[in-house]
């Protein structure tokens, strides 16, 4: 482990982009901290948090210079691997049948800066969906191995969070190139940085660092700690999927159904909802076709309509449920882990604040 | 493909409109020549005054009905029409000037005209397809030019145009934006509103004023209940719902009886 002055924090990002990188991390726009292409540290969110409570997201400042004080917000990175809107191939008809040609842009060598723990497994989750499937994403494969990870454990929650009972964070622990931990001290603010890939060494040793001593390994220890002790909402995951599969009637998803909006926010800003669509884009001669991908979601009509039926899902209910069983109970069968990683995003950006860890003690009060 | 015969007919009409939907078209710069070369456009009064007789394989209709005599005209533009094409909020829903649906349209007339005897019109305003069979109906305040073109397109295709009547808030998300809502506490449409302008209003961080009208499940009793938490009033909450697409039967329940 090594320590990081943080006004050298900007010579990780001057290495990065020297090797050919393009700098993605956290940014405000808009009122929110977004992710978006940087060029040095004073390009984040210096000195800002978030507020978040179900359907409510606020910037606030902070009493101190922190680059990574706030929690995850409205972006996630799966917008780099899935882009949300995507040409895959293009047709032309030709004097005899037709010729396509693959349109997809190469993908380019990304630095992620500010992954966060839950983010870690959330890109995981992915992974196993598009690449360790029957059927690889080559796509997101090629992105995917472009990436350089530098992940950040958080030294700020939000309300919202509850990755501490999905055991998802607040600690980094899966797949990372670093890790830096934020340590602000009276006099001393620095990271504390761990190398989790050979490149994310070689990458280190080009920095100024120091060695960590035991004072500032044990800072940075405390500073999780801290975070975790912070994190109040909870969902009690034991036996989870059982509960939810005996409750498919329960009259918990009619009072849901009144509340949601079936609007796909929550869809849209999950980190392992991995949903798309395709369509065919023609020209009017129709000698000139393309064939776009686009995110989906469970609760559109479209998502569930099967020819000669209409939507199968045409109650609200039925597309709430289906996402929550999904994401809690059914992806443990179909891929092995919770679809769920505790980011409370669902929770943050559904305009009436439905509360994912809520309308589970709901059903779990009264089971069936 | 390319030994055609004839080419297909297209027919634009207008009812009580502002013509935006028309304009709409009419700048469809890029698309318009190539539209064109593949399409006979017989009657379109905006662009030409060169009209040629029906039947016509595409008809265009913009504006709602408000008058006896629109009222028998659209009759014999559908009887004309093999596929007919509802264009913009006053086709889709009766428009801006529905508000009239909702008072006595004497007391207008009374006001707004020096001679309220040669007025004739009807009490409300409606929507192409309360009054003759409609094969598509393409939303927005004005339509989309992006989108007007797709619905011809596919229908020469001969197959399904891409319009998703998902929410806005499907394409918001898509585009990146931050939710107006709930990061500014902003009222915005978006959630019970039908996808198509590209999210005009939440990327200049205003809310969405439904110009698009009711999306496919607007559940807009809840979104009543979430602007009523951030404070709005039950007057304040009709009054949104309330706009363009007032007499889309979904919005309309929302402020007619606001009941709770
Ligand atoms: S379901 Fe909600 S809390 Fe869980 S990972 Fe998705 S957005 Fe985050
Ligand atoms: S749960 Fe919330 S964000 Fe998701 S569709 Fe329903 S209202 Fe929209
Ligand atoms: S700004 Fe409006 S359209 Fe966008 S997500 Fe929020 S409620 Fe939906």
């Amino acid at each position: 482990m090594h320590t990081i002055a943080s006004n050298k924090l900007a010579q990780l990002f001057i290495l990065l982009k020297k090797q050919g990188y393009a700098v993605i991390a956290p940014a405000l726009r808009d009122a929110a901290i977004i992710y978006d292409e940087v060029e040095t540290p004073s390009d984040l969110p210096v000195g800002w948090t978030d507020a978040q409570s179900p359907g409510s997201y606020r910037l606030k400042k902070r009493e101190d210079d922190a680059y990574f004080g706030y929690a995850v917000g409205p972006h996630s990175w799966k917008k780099v691997v899935l882009p949300p809107r995507m040409k895959l191939w293009a047709a032309r008809r030709e004097e005899k049948g037709f010729t396509i040609s693959d349109t997809t842009e190469a993908p380019r060598k990304l630095a992620l800066i500010g992954v966060r723990a839950c983010e870690l497994y959330a890109m995981a989750i992915q992974d196993t969906v598009f690449i360790k499937g029957d059927y690889v994403d080559p796509f997101y494969k090629a992105q995917r191995e472009k990436l350089f990870i530098v992940a950040v454990n958080c030294a700020q929650a939000a309300e919202t969070c509850f990755c501490v009972s999905m055991k998802t964070g607040p600690k980094a622990e899966t797949a990372y190139d670093l890790a830096l931990t934020e340590v602000i001290e009276n006099k001393r603010h620095y990271f504390v940085a761990e190398a989790g890939s050979r490149r994310g060494a070689a990458v280190l040793a080009a920095l100024s660092t120091a060695i960590a001593r035991p004072a500032e390994k044990t800072a940075a220890r405390q500073v999780i700690r801290k975070t975790a002790a912070s994190i109040k909402r909870t969902l009690d995951t034991d036996g989870l999927k059982t509960l939810l599969y005996e409750n498919l009637a329960h009259p918990r998803w009619n009072d849901v159904a009144e509340r949601c909006l079936t609007c796909g926010n929550c869809t849209m800003v999950c980190p392992t909802c991995f949903c798309t669509t395709v369509e065919e884009i023609t020209d009017l001669t129709g000698d000139h076709s393309e064939h776009w991908r686009r995110w989906d979601s469970c609760f559109t009509m479209d998502f569930s309509f099967i020819h000669g039926e209409g939507s199968v899902r045409s109650s609200n209910k039925s597309r709430y449920r289906q996402w929550m069983t999904h994401k809690l109970a059914s992806w443990h069968d179909q891929f092995g882990s919770s679809g769920c990683v505790g980011c409370g995003r669902c929770i943050t950006w559904c305009p009436p604040g439905i509360d994912i860890t809520e309308e589970v003690k709901a059903i779990r009060k009264n089971p069936a | 493909m390319n030994q055609k015969t004839a080419k297909p007919t297209l027919a634009v009409f207008k009812f009580a409109s502002c013509d935006g939907c028309q304009l709409t078209l009419l700048n469809c710069e890029d698309a318009l020549l190539p539209l064109a070369d593949e399409i006979e456009i017989a009657h379109f009064l905006e662009a030409s005054s060169a009209v040629l007789p029906g039947p016509y394989d595409v008809t265009l209709v913009e504006g709602s009905i408000t008058t006896p005599h629109d009222a028998q005209r659209i009759q014999e533009i559908r009887k004309q029409s093999k596929k007919l094409i509802s264009i913009g909020a006053c086709a889709t829903a009766g428009g801006i000037q529905a508000l009239r649906n909702f008072k006595n349209v004497d007391d207008f007339i009374s006001v707004v005209y020096a001679q309220p005897g040669y007025i004739d019109t009807l009490a409300t305003a409606t929507a192409i397809s309360e009054h003759v069979r409609v094969d598509f109906e393409l939303r927005g305040c004005p339509i989309d030019q992006k989108q007007v073109i797709e619905v011809l397109t596919a229908l020469l295709q001969g197959r399904r145009p891409d319009i998703p009547s998902h929410s806005l808030c499907v394409d918001c998300k898509q585009r990146g934006l931050v939710c107006v809502t709930v990061a500014q506490g902003t009222a915005c449409l978006g959630p019970v509103t039908h996808a198509g302008c590209g999210v005009l209003c939440p990327a200049c961080e205003r809310g969405c004023y439904g110009c698009f009208g009711p999306m496919e499940t607007p559940n807009t009793r809840a979104l009543r209940t979430t602007w009523a938490r951030r404070g709005m009033t039950d007057a304040e909450i009709s009054q949104a719902f309330k706009g363009i697409n007032a007499n889309a039967p979904a919005f309309r329940k929302e402020h007619d009886a606001p009941k709770r």
